[in-house]
């Protein structure tokens, strides 16, 4: 039996708040980036989704693409989490406020 | 058959994805979105789309995760998050306004062409064989046939990237 294509963008709507929640909620850079990883496939999944309903294989390309600019996102991410905890040697988010006006 | 399955694969991924919010330990936190990762590889898999099910166990729960791993291990941040909460009445807001995204989604979701019958503007000849067109083969086709120069310039990212890491990583004086 055929999974209905709605029931896919329902848990990737689910995941999506989930991680949403994660940004809002922890206060390690750490896991805030990895809720945002986990935002990122609740958008993959969906559109995954969406291709499979259209019939066309774009969709995954287009994934594909995500999957390769969110490996990049986080290696120059994780670079400067680690740049900040060396000149900061704290890793909390309320404390780097040093931008804002 | 398919939609057990899916079920049982969507119960894990919000679990793993609620344990990767609610435990203080980052390292379980990665372990948790490395559970998820695998049964969003699996949903792949069930829309039959082999190829990414296979990249996003190879790119995702393979080398981002270890890095992440690794970046944990080096910040040594199980102590962190102890500490008393300066914005606890902010982060409290966070639950309500969550669930008044998924509320929203949800609206958006109802209206859309997702729900009810297939939209008769989506593509009518290829909607009704979806796996046929979710092989490797034609993935690889569009990939080196139509999407070239994003393929192409993708690369050119990802060199921009190590360039960028290694001039951030390179410890300077003072």
């Amino acid at each position: 039996m055929m999974v209905p294509e709605s029931y896919y963008t329902v848990l990737s709507a689910i995941l999506f708040t989930i991680g949403v929640v994660g940004v809002l909620v922890r206060r390690n850079p750490l896991v805030i980036f990895m809720s945002i990883e986990l935002m990122l496939n609740a958008a993959n999944l969906a559109l995954v989704a969406f291709g499979h309903r259209a019939g066309t294989a774009d969709a995954q390309v287009l994934v594909f693409f995500v999957m390769t600019v969110a490996a990049a996102e986080v290696a120059v991410g994780l670079a400067i989490i680690v740049a900040i905890f060396r000149l900061r040697r704290r890793l909390s988010v309320d404390e780097l406020s040093i931008m804002r006006w | 058959m398919e939609l057990v399955a899916f079920f049982v694969v969507a119960v894990v991924a919000v679990v793993s994805a609620l344990g990767l919010v609610l435990r203080r330990n980052p390292i379980h936190g990665a372990l948790f979105l490395v559970v998820n990762l695998g049964c969003v590889a699996v949903l792949y898999l069930l829309l039959g789309a082999e190829f990414l099910a296979l990249a996003q166990v190879i790119i995702y729960a393979g080398a981002i995760m270890v890095l992440f791993v690794f970046a944990i291990m080096v910040l040594i941040p199980g102590k962190e998050e102890t500490g008393p909460d300066p914005l606890r009445s902010q982060r409290l807001l966070a639950l309500p306004l969550g669930a008044l995204l998924l509320f929203e989604i949800g609206l958006i979701l109802q209206s859309s062409v997702f729900m009810g019958a297939p939209h008769p503007g989506v593509r009518p000849g290829s909607a009704a064989p979806p796996t046929a067109a979710g092989g490797i083969q034609s993935v690889g086709r569009l990939l080196l046939g139509d999407y070239l120069l994003p393929f192409e310039v993708t690369s050119v990212l990802l060199l921009a990237a190590l360039v960028g890491v290694l001039a951030l990583a390179k410890r300077r004086a003072g």
